[in-house]
């Protein structure tokens, strides 16, 4: 019997350069760098970073014949995978607080709208960061890289595949709308593999 | 006996989970485990008898996620059909005593509702409205909606509960180790939605194991007047070898169940992890607890999908500036269809510290219905304020009630019987607080006596329809003094009378008061702390009146409800009477330094720049401040973009600054300014990004074109019946998404044929020169910039 495995995130720490460069401004200046700061306030009372995850051993994998059939059609994955024994299906949200704040300044000032975006974004990688590696240490192996549907030829579809296993409505609140994009939008599903 | 009377005196017991247990008997990652109540049917009735001889006295049927967006509505129906015969089977198997009963289990849809999801409320009505429907022609005795995460959603799936059926409905939230739910509402605003929509239990299942629930538990059963319903998990699962085990074992469960039971629950059961073990041992440890008789709490409350406003002692504001009476400036947003302003009115005064924000847009010449339920909706994407919804027209006022997330204040109602005929309805229906004025077929009585006898006739009248008193509050109606030197005192008479001898909570419009006179502001004040003196709970007032907040602050501290003086020292400095701002802070750090208008615009210091063009429209012609400093500003920050000396936060930051020298330009002359240029712009089908439109919106107005936005997610024939509607010679499309590239092609081969003037700028994440070349675009805009320059030539070849 498969495990989903959810945990929760509150100490989330982005880095400052990486927010920066997502808001398209390696050079701030004062101005730049004050509304940085308060926007990272307002966003810190709103984050909640929450995942969920399973492990799967190649019988497991077996036992799921649409997420097989994906992997085994990618040859992308297929080369990520090689000599991994055990793979990781995750997903992550950092919740709808930021998606709230992007609505309520995109309204009124877009700078800080974009200043959200960039923090969303920088706060959901090192939220998956965060993640692989408490997963690395439990499992006491190293994973791959974080491979997302959409990337090389896995088709984007795959999200559905990914849900159908997870289930992160239940678990962590993150759903999949129609058009394959997800809601809370600071969101991401991963396949990786477990090295030997 | 129906489970409504069992219920009045009875602890009820439900089962405890199902999916785990499915999960152990082989029910496969993605499979839906409703299909086994046709494939596995005899596991199915056998977990179901195993509930019931445990002694629950409710078992859900296996019905969680059968719903149409999973099933075809010919395999629904079998579907549910079989779910409700297995659960009947095993009632009828059990040889367990005590009543037993069957639900109708309904779990969320798994989609988030817009505006942070993709799913329509009305939508998501209709889906549960079929499995309602379904469940009650299979002969449910109750419906069970749970695990909800969302308060909104939590609405739309009671209101089909109760358009389509007359039977018990148990509502129940998962809530997060932040005893809130996903989308941000507390257990008070949870217990506000769903007993003013005339739930039979609310309460709290999934997500957290029993001991975390005790603080939800607590919380709901301070606020709630019907029964509270807890549902908890057997503690948090892990792995272990080859099975999934749930830390909380039978004899842990039970315990904190006799905790939360003896605490006043009254409905109890086990989530994902609970098993019949738990159940059994949960009714025998507990089987002896004397259930908690329901006493009605009498709080008058409101909420939206963060929280609630409870009425009680600390007198609430009530914003009233979303309202087009005698504002110009508003009117022509209205008619011009420009939501942001609305929007802006509504974030300005939450920042000056109200608690509801009133929202009226009446205007003859619109159509109010559409205009309040959008205004409603767009305002709940920005604020997390309680909304009073404010109409005379009885559509719009249910139209606005029906799309509310959460429980909101309805102004209003009067003694008048027609209107309490049209109003009251509404307020059993869908709930909410409801402002009652005191007057009625013969207008307003000029004595309190008067007022008080039309007060008592609408609670009673109130009381016919199900209404309790805290869901009404009194508004004895401030009429201008300059017209009847007794005119105040027969407000405050009649509305003490009615806070201390009907017991119920009251509201002026105190600013009426003063109509007619000179310096209104310094009589409101007064007139505002008399009434407070009295005993007022809620004022609809103007926050940017600083006599208000004065009086406000002042108050409370002298009445002992701000502690250390804590509020008002720190309210004291913002006394100012500095007229309304644009929102939301720039960096006023600079502000020592001098600095022209210009520079202000280019360094992006909103407010500062605001303020510097109303000093200067005193002496200078509009024209000339736009033509002298503020376009000159532009064009630097522009080009220092376009030459990457300036970067994207700072382009904006300017553009703001401009924005807001514009407005006062805007007021100062609000027909003026030359119209370069009118531009569509939205982001197409199916794609809901929009900071890259925003961004072009801004940036295009502030270069004098007129942008319709039709914001996200817009359909192909809604963007091209615009352009020809408005004859627009541009329209730019954003889309983010390779999957919604093809919504965007299909958008321009429209437009060729419908508009085949029309220049068509596309723009996003996902586009490049190739690709725009492919779709057919006239224009591939890399940036917001870049989309302004182009426009800039379509216009001047014009």
């Amino acid at each position: 019997m498969i495990t989903v495995v959810t945990k929760t995130y509150n100490n989330i720490e982005p880095d400052n350069r990486e927010i920066l460069r997502y808001a398209g401004c390696m050079e701030p200046d004062n101005n730049v760098n004050t509304l940085m700061q308060s926007s990272l306030v307002e966003a810190a009372a709103v984050l909640s970073g929450k995942a969920c995850y399973v492990v799967l051993s190649q019988e497991e994998l077996e036992e799921i014949p649409e997420l097989n059939q994906v992997i085994k059609g990618s040859q992308d994955l297929q080369y990520l995978l090689r000599g991994c024994s055990k793979i990781v299906v995750m997903a992550a949200t950092i919740g709808v607080g930021i998606d709230r704040l992007m609505a309520k300044y995109g309204k009124i000032a877009p700078s800080k709208a974009l200043m959200f975006h960039a923090i969303g974004a920088e706060t959901i990688e090192k939220l998956c960061d965060m993640v692989c590696q408490e997963i690395s240490q439990e499992l006491g192996a190293e994973l791959t890289y974080r491979f997302s549907p959409g990337y090389g030829d896995l088709p984007l579809e795959t999200q559905r595949t990914v849900f159908d296993i997870l289930n992160p409505p239940k678990h962590i609140g993150l759903t999949l709308q129609e058009s394959t994009l997800m809601a809370p939008s600071k969101s991401v599903t991963a396949i990786m593999g477990v090295k030997n | 006996m129906t489970f409504r009377e069992y219920l009045k005196n009875n602890k009820v017991y439900l089962d405890g989970g199902m999916g785990t247990l499915l999960q152990e008997r082989g029910l496969k990652p993605g499979e839906r485990p409703e299909l086994w109540n046709i494939t596995h049917k005899d596991i199915i009735v056998e977990i179901h008898r195993a509930y019931y001889d445990a002694g629950s006295n409710v078992v859900s049927a296996n019905t969680f996620g059968a719903n149409v967006l999973h099933f075809d509505e010919v395999e629904l129906k079998t579907i549910i059909d079989a779910a409700v015969a297995n659960v009947r089977e095993a009632a009828n198997a059990s040889t367990s005593q005590g009543p037993k009963f069957v639900a109708l289990d309904i779990g969320p849809t798994g989609k988030l509702l817009k505006p942070l999801g993709d799913l329509d409320f009305e939508d998501a009505v209709e889906v549960f409205a079929k499995t309602v429907r379904l469940g009650v022609q299979a002969g449910v005795d109750l419906i069970i909606i749970e695990t909800m995460n969302d308060s909104y959603e939590t609405k739309a799936a009671l209101l089909a509960a109760k358009e389509n059926s007359d039977l018990p409905v148990i509502v129940s939230n998962a809530y997060g180790q932040d005893g809130k739910l996903m989308t941000g509402a507390t257990p008070t605003a949870m217990v506000a939605l769903a007993e003013g929509m005339g739930a039979d239990a609310v309460g709290a299942n999934c997500s957290l194991g029993s001991a975390q629930l005790v603080d939800v538990a607590q919380e709901l059963l301070s606020v709630a007047s019907i029964p509270v319903v807890i549902k908890p998990n057997a503690g948090l699962p892990h792995t272990e070898g080859n099975k999934t085990v749930f830390d909380v074992g039978p004899d842990e469960f039970a315990q904190t169940m006799a905790e939360i039971i003896s605490m006043g629950v009254r409905v109890a059961g086990g989530c994902c992890g609970t098993t019949p073990a738990h159940i059994a041992k949960m009714v025998s440890e507990t089987k002896e607890i004397a259930p908690k008789a329901l006493e009605d709490k009498g709080i008058t409350m409101v909420s939206s999908y963060t929280h609630a406003v409870v009425f009680k002692d600390e007198p609430i504001l009530i914003g009233e500036r979303i309202n087009p009476t005698g504002k110009k400036r508003f009117k022509q947003a209205l008619v011009e269809n420009d939501m942001d302003y609305i929007l802006t009115e509504g974030i300005n005064q939450q920042e000056k510290g109200v608690h509801i924000l009133d929202v009226n847009v009446g205007l003859p010449e619109i159509d109010e219905v559409d205009m309040l339920t959008r205004a409603v909706c767009e305002l709940q994407a920005v604020t997390d304020l309680p909304l009073q919804i404010d109409t005379a027209d009885t559509v719009a006022m249910e139209s606005a009630l029906r799309r509310y997330n959460g429980k909101a204040m309805i102004n209003s109602v009067n003694g008048k019987v027609e209107v309490m005929d049209a109003i009251f309805p509404l307020v059993k229906k869908y709930g909410g607080l409801v402002v009652a004025l005191t007057l009625d077929e013969s207008g307003i009585p000029s004595t309190a006596e008067g007022r008080i006898q039309i007060a008592k006739n609408i609670l009673a009248k109130a009381q016919e329809f199900g209404i309790s008193p805290k869901d009404i509050i009194f508004d004895t109606l401030a009429m201008t003094v300059s017209a009847d030197n007794k005119a105040a005192v027969a407000t405050l008479d009649s509305l003490a009378y009615i806070k201390n001898q009907l017991g119920c909570h009251t509201s002026l419009g105190v600013s009426n008061i003063s109509f007619g006179l000179p310096n209104r502001d310094a009589v409101n004040g007064v007139f505002f702390g008399m009434a407070l003196e009295r005993g007022l709970s809620a004022a609809i007032m103007n926050p940017y009146s600083s006599e208000m907040l004065k009086t406000y602050y002042a108050f409370k501290m002298l009445r002992g409800m701000d502690e250390n003086c804590a509020q008002y020292i720190s309210k004291a400095d913002s006394f100012g009477t500095v007229a309304p701002k644009t929102a939301v802070t720039g960096s006023v750090a600079a502000s020592q330094e001098a600095m022209d208008l210009r520079q202000a615009i280019i360094k992006g210091l909103k407010d500062m720049a605001y303020q510097m063009t109303k000093e200067k429209i005193a002496t200078v012609e509009p024209l000339e401040i736009v033509n002298q400093e503020i376009i000159p500003a532009l064009n630097y920050v522009g080009q220092g973009f376009e030459q990457k000396t300036m970067y994207l936060p700072q382009l904006l930051m300017s553009a703001e600054a401009a924005k807001s020298a514009f407005q006062v330009i805007k007021e100062a002359m609000p027909k003026g300014g030359n119209n370069k240029g009118t531009c569509v712009l939205a982001t197409v089908k199916g794609d809901i990004h929009d900071i890259g439109k925003n961004i072009v919106k801004l940036l295009m107005e502030n270069y004098g074109f007129m942008v319709v936005d039709l914001g996200k997610d817009v359909k192909p024939a809604e963007i091209v019946d615009k352009v020809v509607e408005l004859h627009a010679p541009m329209v730019g499309l954003s889309a983010l998404m390779t999957t919604t590239v093809p919504a965007m092609e299909e958008t321009i081969v429209l437009v060729r044929e419908k508009a085949p003037w029309c220049k068509v700028i596309v723009g996003g994440a996902v586009l490049t020169q190739e690709y725009a070349d492919k779709i057919g675009a006239d224009k591939y805009a890399s940036d917001a910039m870049e989309a302004v320059r182009y426009a800039e030539q379509i216009c001047v070849g014009e």
